[in-house]
């Protein structure tokens, strides 16, 4: 089984900024770290290698740096990986991202299997890996915290709102995954040697064959107009030790207020 | 059945053949948007096996038509055949915005949409508006964990296409309205799905989701255990609310996962939300800053969830809890 694993290196602060010219997040001088949830979708895949043979590759989208993440990729087991990067792949829409890495799982693929971390810490928003789904025209699940390996596919429960939901999902297909999936392993000394000797292959624009107009922010069909910093602090009512009564007096108020007693 | 130009499309959720609320909430901003300059129509989809009772709670709510899509296939969630049909219709009906939960059917379905459609699409939005000159939608949402929030706009591609949280927006008050109730022919094919349903398993009881709920009890590593939950369980109860919890309190085990609030957890937005001997990771605030009355209990008197608390309980919420708790039983005459 050949399996694609789609990696996001993330800042690992909550100190980051958007640049509000271009309304795009500043990277540089953050620290990074690969994106918790595709660490869970990495060790799926691996397991998944160990049951049934095959190939996990890595693919990431972003900035020289984002090699890092595909290294550590590399040094927990992966048998390859490719770095997408090109100054025109900057700024991308969830749309514009899913592109590039539907064009790279296409080139080097194909794969019966796509894993993903459902949402990735920064972005938040989940978007991609459906959207990949729709451009290769494969079946997608989402909020996935488990899998088994059956005849021909795999049957996945999806954690919900409500509970659980299973499926089976036929090979080709692309998997978003939740953190109860497994517990991620570490690296091991001999992983990251091997990974330290390895050169991750970069593909470009032009190696994927994609126009101008299709990545980056020329190929997004949305826009960040403003960017503003909430301030998040309210108008508080302190109440120390001596005064818990007091502070009860309020909060027994509010209780009435909001029709909750 | 093409439908006026100008349509914002709700894009509804019926679970167990009931029309959940953040349906009437989207309806209700949808008229609200729809009603500004040239005006817009808002038409809903509903898509389900069976749906308990007439969709006129919509009307009621500003939906000016019902796309009512009953189908056996959709006994069970079926993330491409609601992508097929929600397509399929947008194709039809050429709306100018599309509005959708931001649950995890709604987050699951409306990127294949998008990608379908071949449009853009914002996540999460917590407002909306209507640019003046432009007539843009304005789609807000926050970003790295609500420390920023960036405004969003579709310039060139329709629809625009956002989805929304539920209980972003209030359920609007019903009027006296009616409107038409459409059930739209689609091929055959929007129905056929490469995934296989396999069953359900609704969790019932205290599991019951945290997001739903008005109140909601958060303990964190100041609980000092599972014994110290129950407290808080109890105060729940009496208030008809849930119980959360922070990272800290779901990593030790003494609650489960499905409590956990947060960027790693849910995202809360209750009427009103006690935190008690939670400190305020950013993580944590992410999840739950938007609640409409913040408690903080905390002996900490720098701790962080202070700063975005309305009332602060500085103290030992071992002592301040049972106080709470008694104080509601005397008012009750319990």
């Amino acid at each position: 089984m050949h399996i694609a694993v789609l990696i996001k290196q993330v800042p690992d602060t909550e100190e980051v900024r958007m640049d509000p010219e271009r309304g795009t997040m500043i990277r540089q001088g953050v620290g990074t770290l690969m994106n918790p949830l595709d660490c869970n979708a990495l060790e799926g895949a691996l397991a998944l290698r160990r049951q049934g043979g095959g190939t996990v590759t890595a693919f990431s989208m972003g900035p020289h740096k984002a090699e890092e993440a595909l290294k550590e990729a590399l040094a927990l087991g992966a048998d390859g990986a490719y770095l997408l990067t090109d100054p025109a792949f900057a700024g991308g829409d969830t749309w514009a991202t899913a592109r590039v890495l539907a064009e790279a799982c296409r080139k080097y693929g194909p794969f019966d299997l796509i894993l993903a971390g459902e949402k990735a810490t920064d972005g938040e928003t989940g978007q991609v890996g459906p959207e990949v789904a729709v451009m290769l025209d494969i079946p997608c699940s989402t909020y996935v915290s488990a899998l088994e390996l059956r005849e021909g596919g795999l049957r996945v429960r999806r954690t919900v709102e409500e509970g659980s939901e299973y499926q089976f999902l036929p090979f080709p297909c692309l998997l978003t995954v939740l953190r109860d999936l497994n517990e991620p392993s570490l690296p091991t000394l001999a992983g990251k040697k091997r990974a330290r000797r390895s050169s991750i292959p970069q593909l470009s624009r032009k190696d994927l064959e994609l126009s101008e107009a299709e990545t980056g922010l020329a190929g997004s069909p949305t826009r960040v107009v403003q960017i503003h910093y909430p301030t998040l602090s309210r108008e508080t009512a302190f109440f120390g030790p001596q005064d818990t009564e007091k502070g009860l007096d309020l909060l027994m108020q509010k209780l009435r207020d909001l029709a909750l007693l | 059945m093409r439908g006026p130009g100008n349509t914002i499309l709700i894009c509804g959720e019926v679970r167990q053949g009931k029309i959940h609320p953040v349906t009437q909430e989207l309806t209700g901003k949808g008229r609200e948007l729809g009603s500004r300059g040239e005006g817009f129509s808002v038409g809903v989809l509903l898509l389900t096996d069976f749906l308990e009772d007439p969709p006129e709670s919509l009307f009621r709510s500003g939906a000016d038509r019902v796309y009512l899509v009953e189908h056996p296939s959709c006994s069970q969630f079926n993330q491409e055949i609601a992508a097929k049909v929600t397509a399929a219709l947008i194709k039809e009906i050429r709306p100018e915005i599309v509005l959708a939960p931001a649950t995890t059917s709604g987050r699951t379905v409306l990127p294949a949409v998008a990608a379908l459609v071949g449009t853009g699409l914002t996540a999460d939005c917590t407002e909306l508006a209507l640019e003046e000159e432009t007539g843009l939608l304005l789609q807000t949402r926050p970003a790295i964990g609500g420390n920023v929030m960036a405004t969003i706009t579709t310039p060139n591609h329709r629809p625009q296409m956002a989805t929304v949280r539920p209980r972003t927006f209030p359920i609007p008050p019903e009027e006296e309205r009616s409107g038409e109730l459409i059930r739209p022919p689609l091929p055959r094919e929007c129905f056929e799905s490469r995934i296989i349903p396999e069953g359900v398993q609704i969790l019932e009881g205290e599991a019951g989701n945290i997001q739903d709920m008005d109140l909601l009890v958060a303990g964190g590593k100041g609980v000092r255990g599972s014994e110290g939950f129950e407290l808080l369980r109890e105060l729940a109860e009496l208030l008809g609310g849930g119980v959360g919890a922070s990272r800290q309190a779901v990593e030790a085990q003494w609650i489960g996962y499905p409590h956990q609030v947060g960027l790693s957890g849910k995202v809360v937005s209750p009427k009103l939300y006690l935190a008690a001997g939670i400190s305020g990771s950013v993580q944590h605030l992410a999840g739950m800053q938007t609640a409409g009355y913040i408690v903080g209990i905390n002996k900490d008197p720098e701790a962080p969830i202070f700063r975005v608390a309305d009332l602060a309980l500085c103290g030992d919420l071992h002592a301040i809890l049972p106080r709470l708790v008694e104080r509601i039983r005397k008012e009750r005459g319990q």
